[in-house]
């Protein structure tokens, strides 16, 4: 009796601990994904139920990771890191191809994409490297840096998996830059990336190149290559203000919209609640990436805030990468929705992410500076 | 660079990027408002056009295409619903594969695979062409179980157009057949693409061609929502198509079809006419033909052998035959001869079997030493030449052209049927200007005896026998009656009231019809032993037409080219023939090389006539024995 009360009492401080701003935009973001998926999912009803169970799943492992206290991440860091380098050259070698991509790695009972631990895993690295290095910093750091960015971001860019490779690069990036990149180097690595933009384009495969002309011009091949941009700009544009209704979107349930349950589920979301309901889902993504920066900003330690940061703008990226891909400002990349598109993998690197920033909040710096 | 060693400071340099950081995504969520404002807001409307052009299909509804009757409502063309198996070129990569795959499991014949590759080359905008036809219940339940093999194979229920007659009337009926880019110009010229929107199917000759209007009917449309895949998932809107309306002929089928048997395997054509509406009782040309092979496409080998016989099948001889009609002249001319005032009845003009002019003897068929003494009334029962060579000269081209003009010889009847030919009334201005020359006199010798220039059809020369049984009252020949509403049964009469009229003096057609009677009746007349035992009284003329100048070709035998030099046989009558009695039939027929007019067109007027009037059908075989 004592021991399970005092189990309890514990259980309510740990709930009493974690940040109420963030489970309350991730409770409502939850919310506004379940019943979008349902809309979308209309015609395969056992998606929803194993989307709850993907949920379950996801908030439980973002739990354990608000349970661990930062300086477990950062002991886990070189190992996650390392484990997931190894992987990424297996599948290099022994890996599973699937629609022409080898990036599947047959583990006995089941298969995982190694590219998916980098994701959170090459930030992590970084943190713990930066954090290391704190108060040392020089030149050739940030070149080492670069390097436990490039090496992950290489093999993945390989397999081919162009849209991954992009975000593990973004996310070290990030790092490199909440660490103290200096202005000088970014400018000049701007200016030799738009240089490289001719080379970069050679190395392309033809599916990549057909995704970013057709985005320059959807309407030139409207039932080939530009369609699926082309039908949910019809989707989101014939949303209007207020939206066709729940469940009353022609473009998503006569099948016009692809991949609806997937990676252009915002423009089922889009057609059936209007420009009010996007705002409203801005609105909740700008609070979530604002609250990560914000305690980021109040972290104890060089690698947590390193961490914090990076995790906000890495749900920044994908947030704003899928939106703008389907509204059909950015090439269309295999980049899912935070919490709104189907499928367990990307939810639980999104609760391990959550899951993070809250153990951070937890062991904040009490004392302002 | 340098080191940073002050904790403190790095924090602040750490929330300097922070700053940074949060401008660029408070800017970059700023920029996916103002996207989703574009969408939503500014383009709202031609996005939303779009959502609705993806969902909403305008499928058209084909219309019931209008039945065909006879006057006694007997259908002669229908329509009935079956299967085809149709495959969508666009959607098969290999056809001849899937055309053997399917031929595993639906009977396939080569004449069908013809016949689709035939259709594919000559109508290049067909989505879907037919294979096969007609499936049987277990041929489709067969079909449907592995339908998944076949992407681009569809199972479609359709509409047929049957002529449940066969050969019967084709000439009369013709046919319908699939849109061809000529027929898609017509429906252009009269402003009916719309209408013709999802039709597969238009009149090609015969009535179904000129009724085309009234038989094809108003397509309606059908909103369907559809999905992405085309496949329909609801109704929204539905405009009902309005069938067309049914054709009730002039034409007793029944009749139609005793004046086929009585032709039995010879050429020629034959016209009966209700004189006082004009109704066209029968419209026959033979040999005829199986509408019906038409309808789907023919396939090559039944179109070589129809194109191809020598006995032309596919000609309208009733139509568009133009011949001289020899002796059945005679009685019209006798009638000129009383009108212009240059005989009287019982002129008497000396036939010695044969008429010289201009040092040129022209002789005559019949009794050695001629017939004599003739008048007026034996011209025509015994068919003196010679009167008719002496009357000819004596009327001149040019009167003979004035006179016939109004009974429509050598003029479209305006029947309701495409394609008609006018013939040549032949005059002496006509010859100057169709050959350059004076018409020299010796050429009207033998207009007198409906030899010559004249080329009638037996249209014409069956519509001008009914005017001279109406008394000179001119009504239009028409092949429909009336137009019936498919919906309501409500019919509306075509019939055109009189469009003319000859003035002739009674006691004048009475001569030339008691004349007329005389060659049915006398001992002596020319179609005496063909209407011997009649019931009734019947005006007839036997005509007997030479043929000139047919085509020598080396691929006919000598047999058939010797068969093919014979005579034309015709026969013009009309009954009953009382006087004072209303003649209820007028008949024209030609037997192509028949031989002489007695013997081969005159018994298959009678067998038309003991049918029409008295209801008698013709013994077996009774009516062809002519031959």
């Amino acid at each position: 009796m004592d021991s399970s009360n005092g189990l309890r009492l514990r259980l309510l401080g740990f709930g009493r601990s974690l940040d109420p701003t963030l489970l309350a935009v991730l409770g409502a973001l939850t919310l506004v994904g379940l019943i979008t998926l349902y809309s979308a999912a209309s015609d395969h009803p056992g998606n929803f139920g194993s989307q709850l169970r993907n949920f379950a799943f996801a908030a439980l492992i973002m739990l354990v990771f608000a349970g661990f206290s930062p300086s477990v991440l950062k002991r886990v860091a070189v190992p996650v890191y390392a484990v997931g380098l190894v992987a990424l050259l297996a599948v290099l070698v022994a890996g599973v191809s699937v629609k022409g991509a080898q990036r599947w790695l047959d583990i006995g009972f089941t298969r995982v994409q190694p590219a998916e631990i980098m994701k959170l895993g090459v930030p992590l690295m970084l943190a713990w490297y930066f954090d290391r290095r704190a108060g040392t910093l020089r030149s050739v750091d940030f070149l080492l840096a670069f390097l436990i960015v490039l090496v992950p971001v290489g093999l993945i860019a390989r397999q081919p998996d162009l849209g991954t490779a992009l975000l593990v690069l973004a996310a070290g990036f990030f790092v490199i830059f909440f660490a103290g990149l200096p202005w000088r180097w970014l400018i000049a690595m701007g200016v030799t990336g738009l240089a490289a933009l001719p080379v970069v384009w050679s190395f392309m495969h033809d599916y990549q190149r057909n995704r970013i002309l057709t985005l320059l011009d959807p309407m030139s091949d409207p039932l080939g290559k530009g369609f699926h941009t082309l039908q949910s700009m019809i989707a989101i544009g014939s949303g209007g203000v207020f939206g066709k209704g729940w469940m009353q979107g022609t473009q998503t349930h006569l099948e016009f919209i692809p991949e609806r349950t997937t990676d252009f589920i915002f423009a089922v979301y889009s057609e059936e609640f209007g420009l009010v309901g996007n705002l409203v889902l801005t609105l909740l993504f700008f609070v979530l990436v604002a609250r990560a920066l914000a305690i980021a900003g109040h972290a104890a330690t060089p690698f947590s805030r390193l961490l914090a940061g990076a995790i906000g703008m890495i749900l920044f990226t994908y947030a704003f990468v899928n939106m703008a891909m389907v509204s059909g400002i950015l090439p269309v990349v295999g980049v899912p929705l935070p919490l709104i598109s189907y499928g367990g993998t990307a939810l639980v690197t999104m609760g391990m992410a959550c899951g993070m920033l809250m153990t951070i909040q937890r062991h904040r710096k009490l004392v302002q500076s | 660079m340098k080191p940073l060693r002050n904790p403190e400071r790095e924090v602040l340099h750490f929330r300097e990027r922070l700053m940074v950081a949060s401008v660029v995504v408070a800017l970059g969520f700023a920029a996916l408002c103002l996207r989703f404002g574009w969408l939503q807001v500014v383009r709202h409307g031609e996005f939303q056009a779009r959502a609705e052009q993806n969902r909403i299909a305008q499928v058209p509804v084909t219309a019931n295409r209008g039945l065909i009757k006879d006057r006694n409502g007997i259908i002669i063309a229908k329509n009935y619903s079956a299967y085809t198996l149709e495959i969508e070129p666009a959607k098969v990569e290999d056809l001849d594969a899937t055309i053997d795959a399917l031929s595993a499991v639906v009977e396939i014949q080569p004449k069908e695979r013809r016949r689709f590759h035939k259709m594919l080359d000559d109508f290049k905008h067909l989505d879907s062409v037919p294979i096969r036809t007609r499936l049987s219940d277990e041929e489709v339940a067969r079909f449907a179980a592995q339908r998944y093999r076949f992407p681009g194979v569809e199972l479609r229920a359709r509409l047929f157009r049957q002529y449940p007659m066969g050969e019967t009337a084709s000439h009369l009926l013709g046919y319908i057949g699939r849109v061809s880019t000529k027929d898609e110009e017509r429906i252009d010229h009269f402003g009916q693409p719309a209408n013709y929107n999802g039709t597969d199917y238009i009149g090609k000759i015969g009535v179904e061609s000129s009724y085309e209007e009234q038989l094809h009917g108003t397509t309606g449309f059908e909103q369907v929502e559809i999905t992405a895949g085309g496949h329909p998932v609801r109704t929204l809107a539905r405009t009902p198509s309005v069938p067309g309306d049914n054709l009730i002929l002039s034409v007793d089928i029944r009749l139609q079809q005793i004046v086929e048997r009585a032709f039995g395997d010879r050429r020629g054509a034959l016209i009966a006419i209700e004189p006082a509406t004009g109704d066209i009782l029968a419209f026959v040309s033979k040999p005829t033909f199986d509408p019906n092979l038409f309808v789907e496409g023919i396939d090559p080998a039944n179109w070589d052998a129809l194109n191809g016989s020598i006995d032309k099948p596919l000609l309208n001889r009733a139509l568009r035959g133009t011949y001289p009609i020899g002796s059945t002249y005679k009685p019209f001319l006798a009638l000129a001869a009383l009108e212009l005032g240059k005989r009287r009845p019982d002129s008497i003009t000396y036939d010695p079997g044969y008429w010289s002019y201009g040092g040129h003897l022209f002789r005559e068929g019949g009794p050695k030493g001629g017939h004599g003494a003739v008048d007026l009334h034996k011209s025509i029962v015994v068919s003196s030449d010679v009167y008719y060579y002496a009357l000819a000269n004596d009327l001149g081209v040019d009167a003979i052209h004035d006179f016939m003009q109004p009974f429509g010889f050598g003029e479209l009847t305006g029947v309701d049927m495409e394609g008609e030919l006018a013939g040549v009334l032949p005059s002496s201005e006509w010859n100057e200007r169709r050959y350059h020359q004076k018409w020299y006199g010796g050429e009207t010798i033998s207009i007198g005896i409906g030899q010559g220039k004249n080329a009638f059809t037996l249209l014409q020369l069956a519509h001008a026998t009914a005017t001279l049984a109406n008394n000179g009252v001119i009504m239009k020949p028409h092949l429909v009656k009336a137009i019936e509403d498919a919906l309501t049964g409500k019919r509306t009469l075509t019939v055109s009231s009189e469009s003319g009229r000859i003035a002739l003096h009674p006691g004048n057609i009475e001569l030339v019809r008691s004349a007329m009677v005389g060659v049915t009746t006398d001992p002596s007349g020319t179609a005496y032993l063909a209407f011997k035992g009649a019931p009734y009284s019947a005006a007839g003329k036997t005509g007997t037409a030479q043929v000139v100048g047919i085509a020598q070709n080396e691929k006919y035998n000598e047999k058939t080219v010797e068969e093919r030099h014979r005579d034309h046989s015709l026969f013009i009558a009309f009954a009953p023939a009382e006087p004072g009695a209303q003649p209820r039939i007028a008949i024209a027929l030609l037997v192509e090389n028949g031989g002489w007019g007695a013997l081969a067109a005159a018994p298959i007027a009678r067998a038309v006539m003991d049918y029409y009037l008295l209801g008698k059908e013709p013994a077996p075989g009774a009516a062809g024995a002519g031959n």
